[in-house]
C-alpha cells in the first residue's frame, strides 16, 4: 500500500511537471518565433512612419499611436464605471435576486466573443449615433468588452481586504463611504492596479471588436496638429483609427505591398512586446505597491 | 480631571431586557446590567456565552452582522442607544472598541491615529500632532515609536500593534472603552503592559474588558460580571465575586469545575 502510494505520487509529479514544461515550451517557442520573425523590422523608421499603399518600406507609426490613444480613452471611460460598479457590488449590493441577476449579466457579458461586441458597437456606436468609424465608437466598444473584467477586478480586490480593516474603521465611528475610500480602496489598490494593467494588455491587443467600430483605416496623422476636430489631428476622437492589431489582420489578409508579410511580422513583434510589457509591468508594479502600502513608509 | 467618590460610583451604562438573536439562535437572554463610571468592569464566562455579543451591542457593531437582531434597551448616560435617532458615528466615537486581534490600518503609525480624529473634525495639523503624541503617551507607546511615526504600523510587534489600537481609540476622545480580550494573543510582558495601561486609563474612561483569564480579571477589575449561556448570572465587586459568589454556578466556574 505504502509503495503503491509512492509510485502514484511519483507518476503524478512527473506528469504535472511534464505538462508545465510543455506549456512553458509552447509559450517560449511562440514568443521566440514572433520576435525573431519581426526583429529586423524594429527600427525607429518603421515605428514612426506611416504605412504605404503599394510600394515597400511603409511603417506603423499611426497604428502604434492609435493603439495607445484608444487604450487611454477606453480606460478613461471604463475605469470610473468599473470602479463604481465594483464598489457597489462589493459593499452595497444586498444579496438578493436582483444582485444575482446583475452578477449573471456580468458573467455573460464577459464571455461574449469580441466579434459580437464589435457588431453591437457597429449597430449602436457607429450607426445609431451617426458617428461613423471613430476612435470614440471603438473606445465605447472596448469599454463594453472590458467592463465586466474591471468590475470583477475591483470587487475581488475589495473583498480580499481583511474584514478586520473595515471593522476597525467602522468601530472608530468612520462613515461607510469614508471607510471605503480611505481604508478599503488603498488596501485594495495593488490588486486593482495590477488587474487594470492586465486588462489594458487585453485592450491593446484587441482586433475583432474594433474592425467595425474604430475602423480599418487611419488618416495620415499630422503629429503637430492638436485640434480636437481636424480630421488629421491625432487627438480627434471622431476620426477612424486602425490599431496595431487590426493592421496586422488587414496587412496579412489584403496587403498589397511587396513587403506586407514583413510589415505584419514587425507589427506582431511590437504587439507581443507591448503585451508582455503590460503583464510583467503589472506584476512588478503590484508587488512593489503592496510592499509600499503594507510595510514601507507612507504619507 | 478630578473624580469625586459620588461620580465614581454612578452608572454610565444601563441595559434592560437586552436580548440578541443571530437568526433563530438567541445569544443573549434578557440581560439587565449597570456599569459604573470610571471603573474597570470585567466580563468572564465560558466560550460562546455571549460576552462579545454584549460588548458589540453597546456600540451597535452587531448591526454589521446580517440577521442579527437586538431587542431591549441600552442607555448610556440616560440616552437610548437602540434608537434610530442616535447618530451611529457619534455613538462609536463615544464608545470606543479594541478587538481581540490587533488590527492596525495599512497606514503609517501617525495616520493610524490621526485618521479618526480628522474624520471627527480635528483638521489643524498642529492639533493633530499633539493629539497623536498625547494618545501614544497614554497608551505607553510613545517612547517606542516616536522616531518612526511615519513608518508602517504593520512593522510593529503584536503587543505594540495592540497598544497602537488602544491609542487609536483613545485619540477619538471616547468616554467608554470596550476591550474584547485585548491581551489574549500576546506574550506575558505585553499582557502586563496592557494590564497596567487599563488600570491607568480608568482614571479617565469607563472600561469594560472581556477576559478568559480569571487572574487578570481579579488583578485589574473593580467589578466582575459572570455570563453563562447568554445570561448574566451575577455581577458584583470583583473581590466579592471571587471570594463569596452568590450563585452556585459562579462558584463552580471560578473554582475551575467547568469552562
Ligand atoms: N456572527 C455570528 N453569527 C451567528 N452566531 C454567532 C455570531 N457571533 C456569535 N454567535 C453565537 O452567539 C453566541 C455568543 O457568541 P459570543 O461571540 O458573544 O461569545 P463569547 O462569550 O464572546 O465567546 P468567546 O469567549 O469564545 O469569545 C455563540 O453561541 C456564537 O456561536
Ligand atoms: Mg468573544
Amino acid at each position: 500500500m505504502r509503495i503503491k502510494a509512492k509510485i502514484m505520487d511519483r507518476t503524478a509529479t512527473f506528469l504535472l511537471t511534464a505538462i508545465a514544461v510543455l506549456i512553458i515550451g509552447v509559450l517560449f517557442a511562440l514568443l521566440g518565433f514572433l520576435l525573431t520573425q519581426g526583429w529586423h523590422k524594429l527600427n525607429f523608421d518603421f515605428l514612426t512612419s506611416p504605412p504605404s499603399i503599394a510600394e515597400a518600406g511603409g511603417g506603423i507609426g499611426p497604428q502604434l499611436f492609435n493603439s495607445f490613444y484608444l487604450l487611454v480613452l477606453t480606460m478613461l471611460i471604463a475605469l470610473p464605471i468599473g470602479l463604481g460598479a465594483g464598489i457597489y457590488m462589493a459593499e452595497y449590493a444586498p444579496d438578493n435576486r436582483f444582485t444575482r441577476f446583475i452578477r449573471l449579466s456580468i458573467e455573460v457579458l464577459s464571455s461574449l466573443p469580441s466579434i459580437v461586441i464589435g457588431l453591437f458597437g457597429l449597430l449602436v456606436f457607429v450607426t445609431m449615433t451617426g458617428w461613423g468609424y471613430s476612435i470614440l465608437s471603438g473606445a465605447l466598444a472596448l469599454t463594453v468588452f472590458n467592463l465586466p473584467l474591471l468590475v470583477r477586478i475591483t470587487e475581488d480586490a475589495l473583498r480580499n481586504v481583511p474584514p478586520s480593516q473595515k471593522e476597525a474603521s467602522l468601530a472608530l465611528g468612520i462613515s461607510k463611504w469614508r471607510t471605503i475610500t480611505s481604508v478599503l480602496l488603498p488596501a485594495a489598490l495593488p490588486g486593482i492596479i495590477t488587474g487594470t494593467i492586465l486588462a489594458s494588455g487585453r485592450v491593446f491587443g484587441e482586433a475583432a471588436a474594433l474592425l467595425f467600430t474604430a475602423g480599418m483605416t487611419s488618416p495620415d496623422l499630422v503629429f503637430h496638429d492638436f485640434s480636437l476636430n481636424s480630421p488629421t489631428s491625432p487627438l480627434n476622437p471622431m476620426r477612424p483609427a486602425e490599431t496595431l492589431a487590426v493592421h496586422i489582420w488587414k496587412v496579412n489578409s489584403e496587403g498589397l505591398t511587396p513587403d506586407a508579410r514583413d510589415v505584419a511580422d514587425g507589427a506582431a513583434a511590437i504587439l507581443v512586446i507591448a503585451v508582455l510589457a503590460f503583464n510583467l509591468g503589472a506584476r512588478w508594479f503590484g508587488t512593489w505597491l503592496y510592499r509600499k502600502i503594507t510595510s514601507g513608509t507612507q504619507r | 480631571m478630578t473624580v469625586n467618590i459620588q461620580q465614581a460610583q454612578d452608572t454610565v451604562i444601563k441595559t434592560s431586557d437586552l436580548s440578541v438573536f443571530y437568526g433563530q439562535k438567541q445569544a443573549l437572554n434578557s440581560v439587565n446590567m449597570e456599569i459604573e463610571r470610571h471603573a474597570v468592569t470585567a466580563f468572564i464566562g465560558p466560550s460562546g456565552c455571549g460576552k462579545s455579543t454584549f460588548l458589540r451591542s453597546l456600540n451597535r457593531m452587531n448591526e454589521l452582522i446580517p440577521n442579527c437582531r437586538v431587542t431591549g434597551s441600552i442607555q448610556i448616560d440616560g440616552i437610548e442607544v437602540n434608537s434610530d435617532a442616535i447618530p451611529i458615528e457619534g455613538l462609536r466615537q463615544t464608545v470606543g472598541m479594541v478587538f481581540q486581534r490587533a488590527n492596525p490600518f495599512f497606514k503609517s503609525i501617525f495616520e493610524n491615529i490621526a485618521f479618526a480624529p480628522r474624520f471627527h473634525g480635528v483638521k489643524n495639523k498642529a492639533d493633530l500632532e499633539e493629539l497623536v503624541e498625547k494618545s501614544l503617551r497614554k497608551a505607553a507607546l510613545w517612547d517606542e515609536v516616536k522616531d518612526r511615526l511615519h513608518e508602517s504600523a504593520l512593522a510593529l510587534s503584536g503587543g505594540q500593534q495592540q497598544r497602537l489600537c488602544i491609542a487609536r481609540t483613545i485619540a477619538m476622545q471616547p468616554s467608554i472603552l470596550l476591550l474584547d480580550e485585548p491581551a489574549s494573543a500576546l506574550d506575558p510582558i505585553s499582557t502586563m503592559k496592557i494590564e497596567e495601561l487599563v488600570v491607568e486609563l480608568k482614571q479617565e474612561y469607563t472600561i469594560v474588558i472581556v477576559t478568559h483569564n480569571l487572574h487578570q480579571a481579579a488583578r485589574i477589575s473593580d467589578h466582575t460580571a459572570f455570563f453563562l449561556m447568554g445570561e448574566l448570572i451575577e455581577k458584583a465587586p470583583t473581590s466579592q465575586l471571587f471570594t463569596s459568589p452568590q450563585d452556585k454556578r459562579t462558584e463552580d466556574y471560578i473554582s475551575g469545575k467547568f469552562g
